[in-house]
């Protein structure tokens, strides 16, 4: 594969933990195999990937950056943070509970590297996901947050990954692999952010959710990085049985933006809400694949996931839901709206639905279409602007999904953050903050 | 206050008013009766600026402005409010947003002094009790899920926060019990400050024993053909609009 990332992959060779050595080389022997994608390229045919035409290099260790302009949400609890790829102490805070572990791959104890390399991996289709073998090529850090059974977190945890665009065409390597005992209930809020100037970077991340009998987990990943930041990586979960996920998606655009969602239903009575609000505009690109697994009997899927496309922006839905032939009443639900608020505005989405099973539900549907006239109208014959109905429009178009976060802590934060984004002056946000 | 002259208006390239002629002074009550599709609800659309709704022809003025000149929000800060017979629901944005946001774009336009958060609280649920809307309505949608009657008594709680000069109520009586229909009639008869104008767009008589017009008119293909006084009103219940099309 081409050598944009040859610099990472030299030195996580020199820094990872020994223990992740096969881990390495195993990436590498496949990512090596592995051929940039074209547009006969299915998966890959709306993307594009000018926007890796670089040399990235290695997160290197040095003083913490400063950075302006990056504003995360304000959570009680334990956070960790990275800056330009490198775990920063100063602005990180643990607050654990018992029963939980929040340790960094290159703190691991032998116990804990040993639970490490037993799941690392096991939720991602390597063969599916393309840039999946650069993520093990590159590991030299990560973070592992195992909640032991029946354990139930109240705070959510936070992991944040910042970049200061000080280092040019940075090359960025995020994993959390989060491993949620039976029974076990817990938040976990992902953030990506970069600072105002931004600069040149690409991150390659991958979560990896695994949920053992009865438990439960609010995931949110925020993606909030603009300009010329690129972020391609995923979500891989494993529901085990009577397993709830309640999984948060949002970004906001940049360059490019290839965030893989796949849940694999594996014991029965597993559930998931994934919900997702993606904002490109300018020449942004956003592409979001989703994609449902039901393997077994007598799980739900529902999907909710919102666009709004302003300037020449691109988006890119894929929603897929695979109804093994042994999952029997199956209840899977998707649904993918979209407003374009400018003429020259794209959007590509797809429900891809294969069913092997015959007693499911299944419902799907997409949109796309422009602000809606009437409502528009409506609120200016009660004395409000145009402007500002539209601010008003394109903020409740996404808020439903913003309610539907369980984390209040976060409507706190994103509700503003969206309101202001809308707004190209802060008066037309004012009644929505 | 309102003044209409030889109005014409088209929707979808059709001719819809076709010379409407109608004086509205201060602190009357303006009933305005026909049949299905002869241009009542266009009225009300082409005065407040719909999209779609074409003026080919013709005057309206408020309180003398040319008010099809305006933007439809300008229509509404010199003082027009239609309550709509199907009011619109927006997801996402919370009523109470919306009526702040309402509010505060007319006091500004007015040059009047803005209202801070705490008294317009206080306010919206003072008339959220008169209009017999339970609070939570403040906190919901605008118009989301809400019950037939519930949208229209939320028409009349923005009408009641607005204090606009001339009201435009296009169907307001229709898909009301009668409960409703009587709650939404003392809301309007309490704006009746002898200053502020009333245009009740409707089909039945019903709405007019409870809210009494000083005329009624009779729409029909365009025009109005008739005009008197609430006597008009009883005399079509009992003939129904044929009777007047023979007429005319």
């Amino acid at each position: 594969m081409a050598d944009f990332m040859q610099q990472p992959l030299t030195a996580a060779a020199k820094t990872a933990p020994a223990w992740l050595t096969d881990t390495l080389s195993r990436g590498q022997t496949a990512w090596s195999e592995r051929r940039l994608p074209t547009r006969k390229t299915e998966a890959w045919k709306y993307n594009d990937l000018r926007a890796l035409q670089h040399s990235f290099s290695a997160p290197k260790a040095g003083p913490p950056p400063t950075l302006e302009g990056i504003d995360l949400p304000q959570l009680e609890g334990s956070l960790l943070v990275f800056t330009d790829g490198v775990f920063c102490a100063e602005g990180s805070l643990l607050a654990l509970p018992e029963g939980v572990e929040l340790v960094r791959f290159a703190d691991a104890g032998p116990d804990e590297a040993k639970a490490i390399v037993a799941r690392l991996g096991t939720a991602v289709n390597h063969g599916r996901h393309l840039f999946a073998p650069l993520n093990d090529a590159t590991l030299s850090d990560g973070v592992f947050l195992r909640v032991a059974a029946d354990t139930v977190v109240e705070q959510p945890i936070q992991i944040a990954w910042l970049t200061s665009g000080r280092a040019d065409a940075l090359g960025i390597t995020q994993r959390l692999l989060v491993d949620m005992g039976a029974h076990s209930q817990a938040t976990v809020v992902e953030t990506f952010a970069n600072t105002e100037t931004g600069g040149v970077a690409f991150t390659n991340g991958i979560t990896e959710l695994l949920l053992a009998e009865g438990a439960q987990l609010n995931h949110n990943r925020l993606h909030l990085e603009h300009g010329r930041a690129v972020h391609i990586g995923g979500v891989h979960a494993l529901l085990g049985a009577n397993t709830n996920l309640n999984s948060f998606h949002l970004a906001l655009g940049s360059d490019l933006k290839r965030i893989d969602i796949v849940v694999q239903h594996e014991g029965q009575g597993a559930n998931c809400d994934v919900n997702g609000i993606y904002l490109p505009r300018g020449e942004e690109q956003i592409d979001y694949h989703t994609c449902m697994e039901h393997a077994v009997p007598n799980c739900t899927s529902s999907e909710n996931f919102r666009g709004i496309i302003a300037d020449q922006a691109k988006a890119i839905f894929n929603g897929r839901i695979h109804i093994h032939p042994d999952a029997q009443k199956t209840r899977a639900q998707l649904s993918n709206k979209n407003l374009l608020t400018s003429n020259e505005a794209e959007v590509n989405t797809k429900p891809e639905l294969e069913i092997y099973a015959d007693d499911v539900q299944c419902a799907h549907g997409a949109t796309v279409a422009q602000m809606d006239a009437t409502a528009l109208h409506y609120l200016r014959t009660r004395g409000v602007s145009r402007a500002e109905a539209q601010v008003m429009l394109s903020y409740g178009f996404v808020n439903e999904l913003i309610d539907a976060i369980p984390c209040a802590a976060l409507h706190t934060y994103l509700k503003p953050l969206l309101a202001k984004r809308f707004a190209r002056s802060p008066k037309l946000a004012r009644h929505l903050i | 206050m309102l003044k209409i002259d030889n109005l014409h208006a088209r929707v979808d390239n059709k001719d819809i008013l076709k010379g409407l002629d109608l004086e509205v002074a201060p602190g009357e009550v303006h009933a305005i009766m026909g049949p299905n599709g002869s241009g009542k609800s266009t009225l009300g659309h082409v005065l407040a600026g719909r999209p779609g709704y074409q003026h080919t022809a013709g005057s309206a003025t408020l309180l003398g402005q040319d008010l099809l000149a305006l933007e439809t929000e300008e229509r509404a800060h010199l003082g027009l409010f239609l309550a709509f017979q199907y009011p619109v629901e927006i997801p996402g944005v919370s009523n109470m947003e919306f009526l702040k946001a309402a509010v505060d774009a007319t006091l500004e336009a007015r040059g009047e002094e803005a209202i801070d958060s705490v008294s317009f609280m206080k306010r919206a649920r003072e008339i959220c009790q008169q209009v017999d809307l339970d609070q939570s309505f403040l906190k919901r949608g605008v118009n989301e899920g809400f019950s037939g009657g519930e949208k229209k008594r939320n028409e009349l709680m923005q009408m009641m926060l607005l204090q606009p000069k001339l009201c435009i109520l296009d169907e307001t009586d229709s898909g009301l019990d009668i409960d409703a229909l009587q709650r939404v009639a003392e809301g309007v008869n309490t704006m009746r400050d002898g200053k502020r104008a009333f245009v009740l767009i409707t089909h039945y008589q019903r709405l007019l024993n409870y809210i009494e017009p000083d005329h009624v008119h009779v729409l029909s293909g365009g025009r109005i053909v008739r005009s008197g006084d609430k006597s008009l009103a009883l005399e079509l219940e009992a003939k129904g609009y044929s009777w007047l099309e023979e007429v005319a």
